[in-house]
């Protein structure tokens, strides 16, 4: 066997391994950061759009909203600018409509479903207390099945007028929102599920109880708040 | 006897049916069998593999000489995370309905064996133009293989193509079809399709080189 066919090759310098996981490392990140810089007005205005749309589609007949931050006094508080919204934030939107009167609210909620987190914003009407439309913003469900909370036309239709009124003392809602099996529903305050994606359409149930259990009160006895002009 | 040179066309063929990442390599089987479930979702995802796999051939094609081979997994892992950051802006910013789609399975793109496995055993031999090609033929065989497994599943799974409903409303879904146990029938019956083309071909060369041999006996 020859000599040069065992010698094995010159170890590479530590300087070279340095220089090429550092340079390329460099070179990476000022990309990444420079498409973050370019991309990141475009990605907050989508959200944002994303946000006022769903406002509006779960509050139909509001032609306006504002944005309502709830204080540490327990009262409600317009946000200057745009705000983001999203999990811990303790915002309210209040939309209203031609006639600049308040036609209902907006809340954001959010909670474990079957995959991952669902983050949901439904609109609630203190004529009727009722919720009175509910959008997914967010969700992982397993497509096809679970995300049927999304589309499922007999699934939203528990929405349209979902009892969440408040009982005497105004504390906490009369009748919890509950979830049922399909087909089983027989009260205002229950979900009717979808077959076949039994764990996320409670979850969503489960979401809005929740935070129904917990705005609901708060919105109540602050209306005077939301409302323009008074 | 020289080994017959093969042209930057070849290198982008290749990737398209001979060679297929999906079909004949079998490799980036995650993506291939998670984000079919619907045509558009695999669409999406075999293009954003595609611009990743394109982009890091062509940096580790041009960085070859600088990089020195103890730390060359680390420094293209690197690139390719850089991409797929990259392409994960860029997804939010065109379409929030896309990237909630798509949803985790865009940084998973970091770790599909294909693009590593591209950068490694080919761009970092090859020159730029090859290796963009090679990127290209295997990013574009990988978006196609994800697309005939999501329009299967889509087709059967849900009536549909393209969110376009194609049946009669009498039509009942195949539930299991979106399902992941019906990504692993679709491919199954891909690959047996492949292999059967891939077989039939080679017994047609065979008899053809055996009827030619005959002859030249004769």
């Amino acid at each position: 066997m020859s000599e040069a066919s065992t010698a094995t090759p010159a170890p590479t310098s530590t300087w070279h391994m340095y220089r090429a996981m550092v340079g390329v490392g460099v070179c990476c990140g000022l990309l990444i950061v420079g498409v973050f810089q370019a991309t990141r007005p475009v990605i907050e205005r989508n959200k944002a759009e994303a946000l006022r749309s769903a406002i509006f589609q779960v509050l139909p007949a509001a032609t306006a909203s504002t944005t309502f931050r709830l204080g540490e006094s327990g009262g409600f508080a317009p946000v200057e600018g745009d705000a983001a919204g999203g999990a811990g934030e303790r915002l309210v939107y209040a939309g209203y409509d031609d006639d600049q009167e308040l036609v209902g609210l907006a809340v954001e909620a959010q909670g474990m479903g079957y995959q991952d987190v669902i983050r949901l914003i439904y609109g609630y009407s203190f004529s009727d207390e009722a919720i009175i439309g509910m959008q997914v913003l967010e969700s992982k469900e397993t497509p096809g099945l679970g995300d049927k909370i999304e589309t499922d036309p007999s699934f939203l239709e528990n929405f349209e007028r979902l009892d969440v009124s408040l009982a005497q003392d105004q504390s906490s809602l009369v009748h919890p929102i509950v979830p049922v099996r399909h087909g089983n529903k027989t009260h205002p305050w229950e979900v009717d599920g979808i077959t076949g994606a039994t764990i996320s359409s409670e979850a969503i149930a489960n979401i809005l109880n929740q935070s129904a259990q917990h705005w609901i009160p708060r919105i109540q006895s602050n209306l005077q708040d939301f409302r323009r002009g008074e | 006897m020289a080994a017959p040179t093969k042209t930057t066309t070849d290198e982008f063929i290749k990737g398209l049916w001979k060679d297929n990442p999906v079909f004949v390599q079998v490799l980036g089987m995650c993506p291939a069998l998670a984000v079919s479930n619907t045509a558009r979702n695999a669409l999406a995802m075999g293009l954003a593999t595609a611009f990743v796999l394109v982009m890091s051939n062509m940096v580790v094609s041009s960085l070859k000489s600088f990089i020195p081979k103890e730390v060359r997994i680390a420094t293209y892992i690197l690139v390719i995370a850089t991409f797929v950051t990259l392409v994960d802006y860029v997804i939010q910013a065109i379409s929030l309905d896309l990237y909630k789609a798509l949803g985790a399975f865009i940084s998973l793109i970091v770790v599909n064996c294909l693009i590593l496995g591209r950068a490694e055993a080919f761009a970092s031999k090859n020159t730029i133009t090859r290796s963009t090609m090679d990127g290209l033929g295997m990013g574009v065989g990988f978006a196609f293989a994800l697309f005939s497994i999501g329009a299967v599943r889509e087709i059967f799974g849900a009536g549909s193509l393209f969110g376009v409903s194609l049946f009669h409303d009498a039509f009942q879904d195949w539930v299991v079809m979106i399902l992941p146990s019906g990504g692993f029938f679709t491919l199954a019956g891909w690959l047996l399709l492949f292999n059967w083309i891939k077989q039939r071909k080679a017994n047609k060369e065979k008899a053809a080189a055996f009827a030619l041999t005959g002859e030249a006996a004769r």
